[in-house]
């Protein structure tokens, strides 16, 4: 018997295939840009306490007499303020730190509950087809009827406000994406013929749905992924400058923007307009980095 | 010692009327639901330790007889038999383990394989999960497969999409091997193979075939490999038996004008240039398949009986037979 | 004079993984009404040689040296207008898959009038009267009605025989088939080998059967030509080349396939794979699989000729003279 040489046409492991998708990724340089402001975000909310000049929350750091301080001032106690402060004297750029924190914390742990929820969902339509299947699509299809501010509105409505009624409501408006998503590509995998072999080896239904089906199902979930945590930033600050979202005490952007918005006409621009700006950058950079993943992603799939 | 037997085995595909169709034949529009007889009444016993070659054009079901013969789809109607036990009972009881007996080879390498699985995981999984072998004693097992379908064992942490198609198939192989099967369904296993490559996938099978003791049902159009791996060769047409024969004699002597015409088409490397000759008319659609015998529109020697008949797959010979009125004339 | 005459042909592909020499240096010359059989497995660069004739080459292909003439005209460098004016007129191509010439959208006679009309002027009428008769020569039974079809509503073996009619309205000189038989059945392939034979002895027209089935080419062609890696390794008439092939590569495709009479026997296996493209050897692409190979395979050998038209190129061809290897 001879041994076969193995030349293959693209022979190159799997962290080196990561590697050529990344590289692919880096052609488009606003994309990079995107990525590193992202990046940059990221390191800023995870280092808050030791980044932030000031911990706004703390009442003892606040000096009232610092209230509504033009950015590039300086305070009482001679300390730069670099955006200003606001009506109760905190300064803005901790704020916006920490509030770009909670509001990054909260939208992605929204995002990845909802990702596992909705593909578990999704999954399930697909393999068991049928009426399993319709009646779980015509839920989503209700769900997804419905905009989402309004049943976020509803839900906060019942629960009540905080942090974490804020993270169910957005839960339960973006599962209803990636259970759809899924289960359209997971239905094209499964008419595969390696879910065939896998099942003609007589293997578990669990194990065919998640040890086969699922990480092939699974890549178009990966462009919605980034492109809905941008929405849940976009809809938690909604919520919260409606004053239905996070408290008062831990601002989320959205809620630095309410708290601003009272001083914008007076002058005092700054309050609402810097964490407005930050809102909008994170939200621009996110979706700039799911659109070229889309790209990069999207001829692979098709392979 | 018979293997694998058919009993009257058909399966229909039935895409039933929606709400609209169903409406509209309240009004006497007269509509149907499409059903798609792709096997007819087949009955066919197997040997075990043969190679049966089953042949046909497309839309002639062989590949659903396979997926059937396998225990991948139920059929409609009809029983299969293994080791006299029916594979539906296998499949509910607690012998589901009989059915890892019965393995099929898929067409293509690419497709079969599962892209995000490393070759080690998808030649073992099988053998640990129904407790072949242990974890322990997995890693030998897969090098030993792996080296018996002629694959390096370096290379079992890499994924199918490095490996080119001649070896992607080695590795469908090897799976199915890895669950000690007897009885292996092969459908079109080198259809998509170059030349080269189909020689040393082909000598593959027969080696193994010597080495394992394995019984084949080989399903393909190629007659040229059908005819070289196979001992007894079956064709079909539109659902249904033609002709059955030892492959010798079938290729020697066809009996049913299917299998002339068939023999007569195929392009042969003895033959120089030539006129080609061929036999007329399409393939009819399986949505719509001709009344009596089939094949009697293509036919050069239909006449009266054959529009209404479905000729019966009679044994014209020992071992021999064909479904064609013209064998009862005579 | 030769229809087509190619020579030294290389196109290559500059991807980011690198240079690919799809063809690297092929020759072949075809007179009117001759039947070339163009053969080789993937990667041997068949389909690309017919591609470059016909200038349908995008990027990051194309062709970097060697000249294409055709009735003498040089088609290498030649501008768009002159290419387009000479596909579907001069030269035509029929591929695998007959949606690459079909548009799934329109009706089959406006794409057969349109193909008309982009290089002749006639009349509607008279556009759509060629059209019926060119489907009812390819054995399309009702060709007025047909005319009116989408293409979907046509099998595989019809799809094809209307491409086929399309390549032929204009009797062309030379025809390109790029494996227009492997996805069809057996019989609706001899139907279509029936018919294009039949057309092309009729017209005149010179015809290149791009295949990896050596048993056709058996049946249809004058002469074959054998690719490999690029290049070809061998050609000659038809009859010469299966009795007596002189490449090992050959001699090994011939053997590896199942012939009448020898079931059981293992059949010959040329070891390992064709090489990647990419990475070719600097000698014979051929010689680590090859039997015969030695050090003076380390440099690419020429086109040898070996006389009554046969070539080929290796530095140890089994010579017929000598005791059968």
């Amino acid at each position: 018997m001879t041994l076969v040489d193995i030349r293959g046409s693209d022979l190159e492991p799997w962290h080196a295939r990561a590697g050529r998708t990344f590289s692919e990724f880096a052609e488009s340089r606003v994309a990079m840009a995107a990525l590193g402001l992202i990046v940059l975000l990221l390191v800023l909310a995870v280092l808050a306490p030791w980044v932030a000049p000031q911990n706004p929350y703390d009442l003892s750091q606040l000096s009232i007499m610092d209230n509504k301080l033009p950015p590039l001032s300086r305070g009482f106690s001679g300390q730069l303020y670099l955006l200003g402060t606001d009506d109760q004297g905190r300064d803005m750029l901790s704020a916006i730190i920490f509030g770009l924190r909670l509001s990054l914390t909260v939208a992605i742990v929204a995002t990845a509950t909802a990702l596992v929820l909705g593909a578990c969902v999704g999954l399930l339509a697909a393999y068991a087809g049928g009426r399993v299947d319709a009646v779980l699509m015509r839920i989503v299809d209700i769900q997804l009827s419905f905009p989402a501010i309004l049943i976020a509105l509803i839900l906060v409505a019942i629960l009540g406000k905080g942090v974490d009624k804020v993270v169910i409501a957005l839960i339960s408006v973006q599962w209803a994406y990636y259970a759809r998503t899924i289960r359209g590509s997971a239905l094209v995998e499964r008419r595969r013929e390696y879910i065939e072999a896998a099942r003609g080896l007589a293997l578990p239904h669990w194990r065919v749905a998640f040890r086969h089906l699922l990480p092939n199902a699974f890549p178009p979930l990966i462009v919605v992924a980034t492109v809905q945590v941008a929405h849940a930033i976009a809809l938690e600050a909604t919520l919260s400058f409606l004053g239905l979202g996070v408290p008062i005490t831990e601002p989320s952007l959205g809620l630095l923007i309410a708290n601003g918005y009272a001083y914008m006409m007076s002058g005092s621009y700054w309050i609402a307009f810097y964490p407005g700006i930050a809102l909008l950058v994170a939200i621009a950079a996110i979706n700039l980095v799911g659109d070229r993943l889309g790209e990069v992603l999207n001829p692979r799939l098709a392979r | 010692m018979s293997i694998i037997a058919l009993a009257g085995v058909s399966k229909r595909f039935v895409k039933p009327l929606d709400l609209a169709a169903r409406a509209a034949n309240l009004f006497g529009a007269g509509l149907h639901d499409v059903v798609i007889n792709a096997v007819d009444g087949v009955s066919l016993s197997l040997d075990e330790g043969e190679v049966v070659g089953l042949v046909g054009e497309s839309g002639c079901g062989k590949s659903t007889l396979g997926r059937i013969i396998a225990g991948l789809i139920p059929p409609s109607e009809g029983t299969v038999t293994f080791r006299g036990r029916p594979l539906a009972e296998l499949a509910a009881g607690p012998g589901r383990d009989a059915l890892l007996k019965i393995q099929m080879i898929f067409q293509d390498p690419m497709a079969s394989l599962n892209p995000r699985m490393r070759v080690q995981d998808i030649v073992g999984e099988a053998p640990v999960v129904h407790g072949i072998v242990t974890r322990a004693e997995l890693a030998r097992y897969v090098d030993a497969l792996l080296a018996r379908v002629g694959l390096d064992a370096d290379y079992k942490r890499r994924y199918p999409h490095q490996f080119s198609g001649g070896q992607r198939a080695r590795i469908g192989i090897a799976r199915a091997l890895a669950v000690k099967p007897d009885f292996l369904v092969c459908d079109e296993s080198v259809a998509s193979l170059d030349v080269s490559i189909k020689a040393q996938v082909l000598n593959l099978f027969m080696q193994l075939r010597a080495d394992l003791g394995l019984t084949y049902l080989f399903i393909s159009h190629d007659l040229g490999v059908v005819e070289h791996i196979s001992d007894r060769t079956v064709i079909m047409y539109l659902g249904r038996l033609v002709e059955i024969a030892p492959t010798d004699e079938l290729f020697r002597a066809p009996n049913h004008p299917y299998t002339q015409a068939l023999l007569a088409n195929v392009p042969r490397l003895e033959a120089r240039k030539h006129r080609f000759e061929a036999v007329k008319g399409e393939i009819p659609s399986p949505l719509d398949p001709p009344p009596g015998c089939h094949f009697h529109p293509r036919c050069p020697f239909a006449f009266d009986r054959c529009r209404n008949e479905r000729p019966a797959l009679k044994e014209i010979a020992p071992d021999r037979w064909s479904a064609c009125h013209l064998n009862d004339a005579a | 004079m030769m229809v087509l005459a190619v020579e030294n042909l290389k196109t290559h592909f500059f991807t980011r993984g690198g240079v690919i020499k799809a063809v690297d240096g092929v020759s072949l010359r075809i007179a009117r009404g001759e039947v070339l059989g163009l053969v080789g497995e993937s990667g041997s660069g068949k389909t690309v040689t017919g591609w470059s004739i016909l200038g349908l080459l995008d990027p990051p292909g194309r062709i970097v040296d060697g000249s294409i003439r055709l009735n003498g005209e040089e088609l290498v460098g030649a501008p768009q207008e002159r290419l387009r004016a000479h596909r579907g007129r001069d030269v035509a191509m029929i591929f695998q898959d007959p949606m690459m010439t079909l548009n799934p959208v329109l009706r089959i006679d406006t794409q057969m009038i349109e193909a008309i009309t982009a290089h002749e002027k006639v009349s509607q009428r008279a556009a759509r009267a060629r059209a019926a008769a060119a489907l009812a020569a390819v054995g399309i039974a009702s060709a007025q009605d047909r005319l009116r079809a989408y293409p979907h509503q046509f099998s595989g073996g019809m799809r094809q025989r209307v491409a086929i009619a399309i390549a032929l309205l204009h009797r062309p000189q030379l025809l390109i088939a790029d494996e227009p038989t492997t996805a069809l059945d057996v019989t609706i392939q001899a139907q279509i080998l029936a018919e294009v034979q039949a057309l092309c002895a009729e017209s005149g027209t010179a015809l290149i059967w791009i295949t990896h089935d050596l048993a056709v080419v058996a049946g249809l062609a004058d002469r074959i030509a054998v690719m490999y890696a690029g290049r070809i390794v061998e050609e000659g008439p038809v009859d010469a080349v299966f009795a007596q092939p002189l490449h090992p590569y050959t001699r090994g495709l011939i053997g590896s396939i199942p012939r009448h009479g020898q079931r059981g026997a293992p059949l010959v296996q040329i070891p390992g794979m064709p090489p990647s493209l990419a990475q070719l050897p600097p000698g014979c692409a051929f010689a680590p699989r090859c039997p015969r190979a030695d050090e003076a395979c380390a440099a690419m050998p020429a086109m040898a000729d070996h006389g009554q038209g046969r070539a080929a190129r290796c530095w140890h061809p089994h010579i017929p003279s000598e005791a059968a290897a």
